[in-house]
């Protein structure tokens, strides 16, 4: 059989993602963690000095916290398999990747282990947030000096 | 308020509908998705659109991955408006650190008390 | 070109050991003894991947009543890096020793290295078999085993399980090795790592068909022709390119595929089972079981292994994959 051939087999047998269903469910998981992250929110705006503007920082490290005892119990990766992007796209997910990237690491050790493979999923989150918001902000200073917008 | 719940449900959840997307239809990893998505928030807050996101939505802005390509770029707009040039490198964690440091943070703890189990159940 | 062994050697006995999850498996009655325990009470999941290796090997030697030091040779692999588990095991076991590396095809490349070393007269004793150890692999290959991301329905289930063979001369009573066909490595262009049976079915149906067809054999010779790990999906692409051959369908039947029924129908293992634990715990355990209880007279058995690292997936290259076959019967 020749290769074109035999693609054309897989295509006809490998079954299609289920579109609608997996969209779905993203929606309503990454949807039911924002929400939670709201209530969050309003925990430290009425219990603790925070305003509406500076209550996102306390938020996301408490969402972490929550994804990090999720992770540990093996439970993150269920909702996964579940929700897919509903579970990846939140900062649960960042969390999930570093987390659990430490947890599979602890048996090389702190240092070389757990150190030395925190951010090997999560990194490439970090570098493309660094890069482009020094472009944006690169392209952002220049138009700003040559007149073209405003600050 | 009751509102704030209600939008942060709906863009958090379209947010995260995208990502599956990128995933499904535009066959992307997972790092893949998630860098194009922060790649979008830094691009969006540089257009000043995702600060108003956050007021309509609240944590449906904020916890998405997309935030924190806002909050990196917002750090570094905020530093540069002051110090000009040198302010685009130097002001870029100012903001945002509290995603990094708690994954960090809770990474080694994570690390220190679990261990990875490969059941399903 | 096939190889026909003259001397027959026998498939005196087969070690089977299976993970915690694998009591869920249709052929866990079969295996020899299921842990509860994923890492052997070893501190790491390698260490407990080694262990696994040791015991079926113990099983198999203990089932024939022969001492480590009978055995002339030890042939086997797993798919961590290096193969660490396997050379560790060897190094414990103290038995002459060399590492085969053919992915998920291990298990048979180790039998027919062992029953070459048979039918030459270098071997009485030989153990061969393959290993493979779920969280160990998965970390290598995909992601950390806490990482929540989608699985899609063309993904298999990494077996935590090693089965190893006991390879002696020819005797009756046993199930013996009449020929074997050595695969090449075929690349039909796949190229994505969560569907593995469209990969490595075209491997499978090129050794089927060069061993039928050098043996003047046909699909209705052989009571059972099992593949490796193709998955369900991979099963059916494979029968698939029989169809296209000009095969029809219904004689299709012998063919089976160990890692799409080896965790039964249940959704949770998508496609079904893979890991080189898979084909070695599925042969070596209900195979010979039901061919010395004169279920199967003459069977094939396929192993099936994708040749990736996850270097050569992030350098975008597609997946050659391979399928080695030995010919088994019973009197």
């Amino acid at each position: 059989m020749e290769k074109e051939q035999y693609q054309q087999l897989e295509q006809n047998v490998t079954p299609k993602p289920p579109y609608f269903k997996n969209v779905a469910k993203a929606f309503l998981v990454g949807g039911l963690i924002c929400t939670i992250g709201q209530a969050v929110s309003l925990f430290y705006i009425i219990f603790f000095d925070f305003t509406e503007a500076t209550a996102g920082n306390p938020t996301v490290a408490t969402m972490v916290f929550f994804a990090m005892i999720l992770t540990g119990f093996g439970l993150y990766k269920k909702i996964g398999q579940f929700a897919g992007a509903g579970s990846a796209v939140p900062v649960t997910g960042f969390g999930n990747a570093v987390i659990s990237a430490a947890i599979e690491h602890r048996s090389e050790g702190l240092v070389l282990g757990v150190g030395g493979n925190l951010f090997k999923l999560a990194g490439s989150v970090v570098l493309f947030g660094v890069v482009s918001a020094f472009f944006v902000a690169l392209i952002k200073f220049i138009l700003v000096t040559i007149g073209v917008v405003s600050w | 308020m009751a509102m704030t719940f209600v939008f942060a449900f709906f863009v958090g959840g379209i947010i995260c509908a995208i990502g599956q997307l990128l995933m499904d239809y535009g066959k992307l990893t997972p790092g893949h998705t998630l860098s194009t998505l922060v790649v979008a928030g830094a691009i969006l807050d540089g257009m000043g659109l995702y600060e108003p996101l956050i007021n309509f939505a609240g944590a449906g802005a904020t916890v998405p991955i997309t935030s924190f390509g806002n909050s990196l770029t917002h750090g570094a707009l905020a530093e540069a408006e002051r110090h000009g040039l040198v302010g685009v490198l130097t002001g870029m964690f100012e903001v945002t650190s509290s995603g990094i440091s708690a994954a960090v943070v809770f990474g080694f703890i994570g690390a220190l008390i679990f261990k990875p189990k490969g059941n399903v159940d | 070109m096939v190889i026909v062994f003259q001397s027959k050697p026998s498939l005196i006995a087969g070690g089977v050991v299976a993970g915690p999850l694998e009591k869920r498996s249709i052929f866990s009655q079969y295996f020899d003894a299921n842990y509860d325990d994923e890492r052997w009470q070893m501190k790491t999941n390698e260490q407990g991947h080694r262990k696994m290796v040791e015991e079926a090997c113990e099983f198999a030697m203990k089932k024939a009543g022969v001492k480590k030091t009978d055995i002339d040779y030890f042939m086997g692999g797993d798919l961590v890096n290096q193969m660490t588990p396997t050379n560790f095991a060897a190094r414990d076991l103290d038995i002459p020793f060399i590492g085969l590396f053919s992915a998920c095809a291990t298990s048979i490349s180790s039998i027919i290295v062992a029953s070459l070393l048979t039918e030459v007269g270098a071997s009485n004793f030989a153990l061969a078999g393959a290993s493979s150890q779920h969280n160990a692999v998965e970390r290598q290959f995909r992601y950390p085993i806490n990482y929540g991301s989608q699985k899609p329905q063309t993904a298999q289930w990494t077996v935590t399980a090693a089965g190893y063979a006991l390879i002696g001369k020819h005797h009756e009573e046993y199930p013996s090795i009449e020929a074997a066909t050595v695969g090449k490595s075929v690349d039909y262009g796949m190229d994505d790592p969560f569907h593995m049976g469209a990969a490595m079915a075209p491997a499978a149906f090129q050794t089927i068909q060069s061993h039928l067809a050098q043996r003047n054999q046909k699909i209705y010779h052989y009571d059972l022709i099992l593949t490796g790990d193709l998955g369900q999906l991979g099963l059916k692409l494979l029968k698939g390119m029989f169809v296209e051959s000009g095969i029809k369908s219904e004689e299709l039947t012998p063919l089976r595929d160990a890692g799409a029924e080896f965790y039964g129908q249940d959704e949770t293992f998508q496609s079904g089972a893979s890991g080189a634990g898979c084909s070695a715990a599925v042969f070596l355990s209900y195979v010979i079981q039901q061919m010395r209880a004169g279920t199967f007279k003459r069977v094939l058995l396929v192993a099936t292994g994708a040749l990736l690292s996850p270097l050569t997936f992030q350098q975008g290259e597609t997946i050659p994959c391979t399928a080695h076959a030995i010919e088994i019967t019973m009197k």
